[in-house]
């Protein structure tokens, strides 16, 4: 029963593979997808997805971390805990295509306006609404870390008369941290995989991005364009695009999960 | 104070959110009557300069079928894994298990839509169908269902087991009789909320169900969703009047979802 689990996972890593191999080592080069003269690589589909998910990640990081402090520090309970609780597993219910939708129709005219791209897509749209989208995620286990730091410590460091900024610094960082970061290495792989919204935002264009307000494509989004009506070399470099994808958040869920242990331990 | 201050940004960030999208809304959900029989064509682009008639009919049937079948497929076999994981506490089989599970958990949505994609659109069902859909969203669900079904019973007292099978109640039996009444609520809770999880899920439906006009039962043949039919509302510039009240629709099925599992969570709740 389990197996099939099991068997469910090596396979799917095994056929990807085989796609790959058979079309192999045009790899970190450039997507040129004209027919004819086909050429598929990665580069810029892996920098897009990198540089909007790190983006993201840095965004949502004082958003995250007030949150995880103050569900986890000052107001563990109570009716404000509560309503934050809840606006925060709201967030986490929104579908991405909503979400898509709404940076399309909201945040898109202000970055119109502000000036900083001309039709309001790019990198940085992108980003911005994947930082939201990842908050819950960011949120809730450093939240559950923060609370795990031993009462003992904080109270010795507040009757020593340290400021509220200091026991945050000084005790609860510390301490937590490393819980802290698995969190944030959780929810950025979470901003890897994000298809719909990033694919919304993002522009789709296929070079490399030179700055943050530029056009863009993650490689989720690309395989979401194109999938559909791929065929030969193509298909293959988008399965082996999958591959790539699923190696690299696998790694980092792995890197997660391996640091929450070290510090549960 | 200082996390006061972002913490304020947050919530009228998301209210904001919500106030632009029902301010659309309140237009659209008069203008079409929802759950009509009317299914969208093409024609409604044509009817532009009248209200679009028509609904979302075929997304609804289309995610209800959907997400039924990844529920048959991913709960028999969440719940098994569960079982086992809960019953076996050591031993490098529940190891990889749970291994396992949380690498699928971690997969991004895309990804299960390629792999459905390879091992049902292409061999079995030879073109895109509802069923693919569903094998990518089950693989979803699934770590939640294992994961919260192993939470449940492990919080059981092994002492109702223990009296279970002291009577004699054979090991099987107990398990369906007991165990699994006893931590229904938790069960449930699992379940729910990775239907509501899976509802909302577009990227790996476009790889698989592809999406249709026609509402459609045999799930051998491409289907619609909600969300997808939010992504082709979105992208025909004719229709895209009518994403706001799907949206929302979608929206209000992922709130009551939630809201249900919270409610049975406290309401089956065994005390012991």
């Amino acid at each position: 029963m389990m197996a099939i689990g099991i068997i469910a996972t090596l396979i799917m890593g095994s056929i990807p593979t085989f796609k790959e191999f058979g079309f192999g080592f045009v790899y970190s080069s450039e997507w040129n997808p004209t027919e004819g003269r086909e050429s598929y690589g990665a580069l810029p589909f892996i920098i897009g997805t990198i540089v909007t998910s790190l983006l993201a990640l840095a965004l949502t990081f004082p958003f995250a971390f007030s949150i995880a402090l103050f569900l986890g520090e000052y107001f563990k309970e109570g009716r404000m805990a509560s309503i934050l609780k809840s606006m925060i597993d709201l967030l986490a219910g929104i579908p991405s295509v909503v979400y898509g939708l709404w940076g399309f129709y909201t945040i898109k005219p202000i970055i119109v306006e502000l000036g900083l791209n001309a039709q309001g897509f790019g990198i940085f749209t992108s980003s911005f609404v994947l930082a939201i989208m990842i908050i819950p995620y960011a949120s809730s286990l450093s939240a559950e870390v923060i609370n795990m730091v031993p009462s003992n410590l904080k109270e010795a460091a507040y009757s020593l008369g340290a400021t509220r900024f200091e026991v945050v610094k000084n005790v609860i960082i510390p301490n937590a941290g490393s819980g802290i970061f698995a969190g944030f290495i959780l929810a950025f792989g979470r901003a890897i995989g994000e298809t719909m919204a990033v694919t919304m935002l993002i522009g789709n264009s296929n070079k490399i991005p030179t700055n943050l307000f530029d056009l863009g494509n993650t490689m989720a989004s690309l395989i979401a364009n194109q999938f559909g009506e791929a065929e030969g070399l193509k298909y293959t470099s988008l399965v082996a695009m999958g591959l790539l994808l699923f190696v690299i958040t696998g790694i980092l869920n792995l890197i997660g999960k391996m640091v929450m242990k070290k510090f549960t331990a | 104070m200082m996390s006061l201050a972002f913490i304020s940004a947050l919530p009228l960030l998301s209210i904001l959110f919500q106030l632009v999208k029902k301010g659309y809304k309140q237009v659209s959900l008069r203008f079409f009557t929802d759950v009509a029989p009317d299914t969208m064509e093409a024609m409604m682009a044509k009817v532009n300069h009248e209200i679009i008639p028509g609904g979302i009919a075929n997304g609804i049937v289309g995610t209800l079928i959907i997400v039924g079948v990844a529920s048959l497929i991913a709960i028999p076999l969440g719940l098994i894994c569960g079982i086992y994981l809960s019953e076996t506490s050591k031993g490098k089989m529940a190891g990889i298990v749970r291994f396992v599970v949380d690498m699928l958990q971690g997969i991004p949505s895309i990804v299960l839509g390629v792999i459905a994609y390879i091992w049902i659109v292409k061999p079995v069902t030879s073109g895109f169908s509802a069923l693919a859909g569903s094998v990518a969203l089950s693989i979803m669900m699934l770590p939640s269902i294992v994961r919260s079904t192993e939470e449940t019973l492990k919080m059981i007292p092994s002492t109702l087991k223990e009296a279970a099978l002291s009577l004699g109640v054979p090991y099987y039996k107990t398990i369906f009789k007991v165990l699994l009444p006893t931590g229904m609520s938790g069960i449930s809770t699992g379940i729910i909320l990775g239907i509501s999880r899976i509802a909302g899920e577009t990227a790996p439906l476009m790889l698989t169900a592809l999406g249709s006009s026609a509402i459609n039962l045999d799930i051998t043949q491409p289907s619609s969703a909600i969300p997808l039919l939010v992504w082709e509302f979105y992208n025909d510039p004719n229709l895209i009047d009518l994403i706001w009240g799907a949206s929302l629709i979608l929206l209000l099925i992922i709130f009551l979802l939630n809201l249900g599992a919270k409610a049975i969570s406290k309401k089956w709740k065994v005390q012991y």
